[in-house]
């Protein structure tokens, strides 16, 4: 999709290098505030890779024909949108110097069509709002074929604009259009495609190469929000929705009715009486509410102080564990 | 400069052996462009600024012309001829290097000659149509474009753009961003071919990678490269690198460059603005 010089004329050309001077100027502002002087080295052979990955045809089963690496996906997915478009700069630049791959003049138009929206719309739109809650492999498919078809069309609808404003060629802009668009179509499926293979396989071996990857995809909730919450929960549950618990028997009391015709069974000897007393004593909420009454603020109590008690025995038990631990190790 | 002639040297003597790849194709041509780039010539010995200036404003100027302007186009030709002739370049290696950009020229203006026929020309019963003379213009201009690229890419090295384009105030972070992938491009590509190598050696006269391949084998590739990016990293803290290149020029011939430059720009722009009238 390189653009020759022959291809644009002087004020399109112009307004393409005015706009992506802009985007440069704006990615350049936005890496120096990213992170460090360790990005320039991995942009730099990250943009190497992207030229000798590109010398490799890898073949599209069932046509004869190959397809090659689509770099602003690659970029973006790897170093994030604003080094991304910097580095595919620096090769459209290189490119258009040792290979007469894209013209000078050109370069401007070719930055736009290929890094704009390839690193803006494919990485910093559609890889970022698929990889918005976490990271897999089909996310990653899907990222990186919906981002390449995507851009290409973006890409391939400029250039027929481009051209046509130029005043270069005499066909119709619905002939060019409906040429350039169903060709770029079919080779933004295959890059997508390639490029999605590269990015799991990365996704495998080394996950936290990717860009916005989330180590083991953390909740969105701190320990202490965790923790506030779940106390939350319980207090309402146990003070509140305890109010509209059922009144009819669980499973076990609806089968002693149905055997025995009561849900309390009385029991005689000394160890059942002995044990009762003490159940007397400890049991200051009977029946889930206060001593002699049936109120709703009794229930409500019941709840909440058995909520409190449960978490704080699970606390002590937790500790004394810890404790245990600690002591066998040392 | 020795490094490189060495791996030219070595480069030719495998050439024998193996068949050219298109990796190693593209190795050789970037050796080849370094070692004549580097040079002691009059050519290679202006200032960069100027070349780029030069080689911009001369592009410019070409792509200005109306697409039935042949003729005044065609004059524009002169100024690669002398700097062909002048500057001891291979007309024949830079010809090599158009055959994408007339494809691409041609695809788009072939058209032309079926949609335009407006008669421009009547000659022994032969029509010229503007459609025709369009698309050779369109070509035409293509060429020029091209070779003007070529002029500059073997006479000025990717190093002395770099240092024109500090000149220009491009932002250092981007420079070094293109130095870096010109440095480590040759290495990567060498990779490349190793592993093409490796895979093409276990599965014989399948063309291009399985599909089932694709993801390790350039996956490979980037994992080497990331881990190459690293040792680069390090490298450059331990040699004192501050977040700038520093590039060390040659002496340049000052007073050739400004005649040279602002020679050839006057030129150009009284050219196109007067060569209605010259006709």
């Amino acid at each position: 999709m390189h653009m020759a010089d022959a291809l644009v004329a002087p004020a399109v050309a112009g307004t393409m290098y005015v706009c992506s001077a802009a985007a440069m100027t704006y990615s350049i502002k936005k890496v120096h505030l990213e992170v460090d002087t360790k990005k320039i080295p991995v942009m730099g052979v990250m943009g190497a890779f992207v030229f000798a990955a590109q010398m490799i045809n890898f073949t599209i089963p069932g046509t004869g024909s190959s397809g090659h690496l689509c770099g602003g996906m690659m970029l973006s997915a790897i170093l994030g949108p604003f080094a991304g478009f910097l580095t595919m700069i620096g090769v459209l630049l290189v490119q258009c110097l040792l290979f007469a791959d894209g013209g000078l003049l050109a370069l401007g138009a070719n930055i736009w069509n290929m890094a704009f929206y390839g690193c803006f719309i494919g990485g910093m739109v559609i890889w970022r709002m698929i990889m918005k809650n976490g990271m897999s492999k089909k996310k990653i498919m899907a990222a990186s074929v919906l981002g390449c078809i995507l851009t290409l069309q973006l890409g391939a609808f400029s250039v027929t604009l481009e051209t046509l404003a130029s005043g270069i060629t005499e066909l119709p802009f619905a002939v060019f259009a409906g040429t350039m668009q169903p060709i770029h179509l079919a080779i933004g499926l295959v890059e997508g495609l390639i490029t999605s293979a590269v990015l799991c396989f990365i996704y495998d071996a080394r996950p936290e190469l990717l860009w916005m990857y989330q180590k083991k995809e953390r909740g969105k909730l701190s320990y202490k929000g965790t923790v506030g919450a779940l106390a939350c929960a319980a207090l309402a549950v146990g003070g509140l929705l305890s109010l509209a618990a059922s009144s009819n028997p669980d499973g076990l009391e609806w089968s002693m009715e149905k055997v025995s015709g009561t849900t309390e069974l009385s029991a005689s000897g000394t160890i059942h009486q002995a044990a009762q007393k003490i159940q007397e004593l400890t049991a200051f909420l009977p029946d889930y509410s206060f001593k002699g009454s049936e109120g709703a603020v009794g229930t409500s109590v019941s709840g909440i102080v058995g909520a409190v008690i449960v978490a704080a025995l699970c606390i002590v038990i937790c500790i004394c564990i810890r404790n245990i631990r600690k002591k066998k190790v040392k | 400069m020795y490094c490189n002639l060495y791996l030219y040297k070595e480069h030719k003597e495998e050439e024998s052996e193996v068949a050219v790849g298109k990796i190693r194709e593209a190795i050789y041509g970037i050796h080849h462009m370094d070692e004549t780039a580097s040079k002691d010539r009059w050519m290679q010995n202006l200032h960069p600024l100027a070349k780029l200036l030069t080689a911009f404003v001369y592009i410019f100027v070409v792509v200005s012309f109306d697409k039935y302007d042949l003729p005044g186009l065609a004059v524009m030709g002169l100024y690669l001829f002398v700097l062909f002739f002048f500057g001891k370049f291979s007309l024949f290696r830079a010809v090599r290097q158009m055959k994408v950009i007339l494809a691409v020229s041609a695809a788009v203006g072939i058209a032309n000659p079926f949609l335009d026929h407006s008669v421009w020309m009547e000659a022994g019963g032969f029509v010229i149509t503007g459609g025709m003379i369009s698309m050779i213009t369109l070509m035409l201009k293509g060429i020029y474009a091209v070779l003007e690229s070529y002029l500059l890419i073997v006479s000025t090295s990717i190093e002395e753009i770099c240092y024109a384009l500090q000149c220009l105030k491009i932002p250092k972070t981007f420079i070094t961003v293109i130095l870096l992938i010109y440095r480590y491009m040759i290495v990567l590509l060498k990779e490349a071919e190793r592993i093409m190598l490796a895979y093409e050696m276990r599965a014989p006269g399948q063309k291009g990678v399985h599909w089932k391949a694709w993801g390790s084998l350039a996956g490979q590739l980037l994992l080497r490269s990331i881990d190459r990016a690293q040792i680069v990293y390090e490298s450059m803290m331990l040699r004192g690198y501050d977040g700038t290149f520093r590039l060390i020029r040659k002496k340049e011939n000052t007073a050739q460059s400004l005649v040279y430059g602002i020679g050839w720009i006057l030129i150009f722009l009284l050219y196109r603005c007067f060569c209605e009238y010259l006709r």
